[in-house]
């Protein structure tokens, strides 16, 4: 069988499994529907407006936490990397804050910044600092030596080894851990959205079909919606990855 | 002497940044942001103020924290079994792979906090749910490695098995899961702090007992006190686990680096 047609198989089997369950009446009627239930609901959810804007509401959130966390990951990593003395000290600190679940501070902030985008964003962004801040430091720590050593007897400055040899060669790095750190903040955001309650989003259209009448129907057409939104953000991140940087072995990177 | 410069320069930064908070957060005297001391107060308080005959753990230490790691390291322990098991029948065969491949790469995307109202609904409230969920979670990363893993096998020594005639079980156990190790503890590491997150998004949104549960209860009293001990005491947790997953994994593949191989 070729490629595509096993693909196929696998995607259309895995289907017929979840019909035959949600027939089957394991669970209770409407707790767990089949997909010829749930997939035309995805399609009209798709014609919705205001469902469309709460998608749109997730995915903004997502790349503007994306956005920020690279902001702050990329050149503190570069500092970091650069100086033993901060790295050191740094470290504790570091290793300390990264295990803390980010959904765990959800109540908190929800009380203190209040349920708008400010808290998702922000949440996302402590989420997504770590994979971006680790692959910077790794990075740093393989750019070619001879390089730099070269840059510098060619009378290069520091700001310049920075911006043309160090850079260049920690982007796709960079690039790898804003990959590993998309899915992440799409589960962060969603979750933030489900528990405050009030952040509207992917988040909130779950928790509303979740809530009175129990419409598992709608749930799991958003759950696959939502599955469909982070498989695309990761495609485009790598296909963008692969377009830029082939030329990088970029996949060697820390996770 | 440098290592022993590095320590004191590290821990010597931990403990200014704790003094830093201290000072500004008694100066500051917010009720969102209690200090050090306060947090610390609340925490031995919530779990260590027990009597003596139960090693001064409290009751709500047995029910909310004890539960806790037991659902995180459960779950985890289950993911684990079923994705080296799945990544290996995965890896070794190129046409499930093929077949299962666009699926993995469905799930392992899917944000899974968005399925824990399916799970409360289908499953028991508490337990169950909870460790259902970080199953769910936490088996792709384990999974996806262990097939990358597998297949980095060299050919030339299952070649050489084969000509030999190995059994397979001595092929599995002797070339393959040696090979992929490295890979599967880079796994291991990924889907431990998943499954902590996890666990918390369960609790927090509907479960019985559990560290979540007693975020939610301190969050419905406006205890900021306890709910910071609630997360300092998760990122103690997810600290915990790492530095022990890291020793275990240092051990594992010593051989690893002592045979000079290169992974990554």
């Amino acid at each position: 069988m070729s490629a595509v047609a096993l693909r196929l198989s696998g995607f259309a089997g895995a289907l017929l499994v979840w019909e035959a369950i949600g027939r089957s009446g394991i669970f209770l009627d409407g707790y767990f529907p089949p997909p010829t239930e749930v997939f035309p609901q995805a399609a009209a959810m798709l014609g919705d407006q205001t469902f469309l804007l709460n998608l749109i509401a997730t995915t903004l959130s997502v790349a503007f936490g994306l956005a920020i966390a690279t902001a702050i990951a990329v050149p503190l990593g570069l500092l970091l990397a650069h100086s033993a003395l901060l790295r050191s000290a740094s470290r504790s600190v570091l290793e300390f804050l990264r295990p803390v679940p980010p959904v765990a501070v959800v109540p908190l902030a929800a009380i203190w910044i209040g349920g708008g985008p400010v808290t998702k964003i922000g949440l996302a962004v402590f989420a997504s600092l770590w994979p971006i801040l680790y692959n910077t430091m790794y990075a740093v720590d393989e750019v070619e030596p001879l390089l730099v050593a070269t840059a510098r007897s060619c009378g290069y400055g520091s700001v310049r080894v920075m911006t043309r040899v160090v850079l260049p060669s920690v982007t796709p790095f960079a690039l790898t851990g804003i990959r590993l750190a998309a899915p992440i903040a799409l589960a962060v955001v969603i979750s933030t959205e489900m528990l405050t309650g009030t952040s509207g989003g992917l988040g909130g259209e779950i928790l509303e079909a979740a809530s009175g009448q129990t419409r598992m129907d709608k749930v799991l057409a958003i759950v696959v919606l939502a599955g469909l939104l982070g498989l695309g953000v990761h495609a485009g991140l790598e296909r963008l990855q692969r377009g830029l940087f082939g030329w990088a072995l970029t996949d060697r990177g820390a996770a | 002497m440098r290592a022993v410069r590095g320590f004191l320069l590290r821990w010597t930064a931990f403990a200014a940044v704790l003094v830093v908070w201290q000072l500004v957060a008694t100066a500051a005297a917010h009720p969102f942001f209690p200090s050090p001391s306060e947090i610390l107060a609340a925490a031995d308080r919530m779990w260590f103020s027990g009597p003596a005959s139960d090693a001064f753990l409290t009751a709500a230490a047995r029910d909310n924290l004890a539960s806790t790691i037991f659902r995180v390291l459960g779950g985890w322990a289950i993911a684990v079994v079923l994705g080296v098991i799945l990544g290996v029948a995965c890896g070794l065969s190129r046409t499930v792979l093929t077949a299962a491949g666009p699926l993995f790469a469905f799930f392992r995307s899917l944000p899974l906090p968005a399925l824990v109202p399916v799970f409360v609904l289908i499953c028991t409230l508490g337990t169950p749910m909870v460790l259902t969920v970080i199953v769910c979670g936490a088996v792709w990363a384990v999974l996806l490695n262990t097939v990358d893993g597998v297949r980095t096998v060299d050919r030339v020594q299952i070649e050489t098995a084969l000509a030999y005639r190995l059994p397979f079980s001595h092929r599995l156990v002797g070339i393959v899961l040696p090979a992929a190790l490295p890979k599967i503890f880079a796994g291991l590491r990924v889907s431990l702090s998943q499954a902590l997150l996890l666990a918390v998004v369960a609790e927090l949104f509907a479960a019985n007992g559990g560290l979540g549960d007693q975020l939610r209860d301190a969050r419905n009293r406006f205890e900021f006190a306890e709910m910071w001990a609630v997360v300092v005491m998760l990122g103690v947790l997810g600290y915990l686990f790492n530095m022990i997953l890291l020793a275990v994994e240092k051990r594992a593949l010593a051989w690893h680096r002592a045979a000079g191989l290169a992974y990554r």
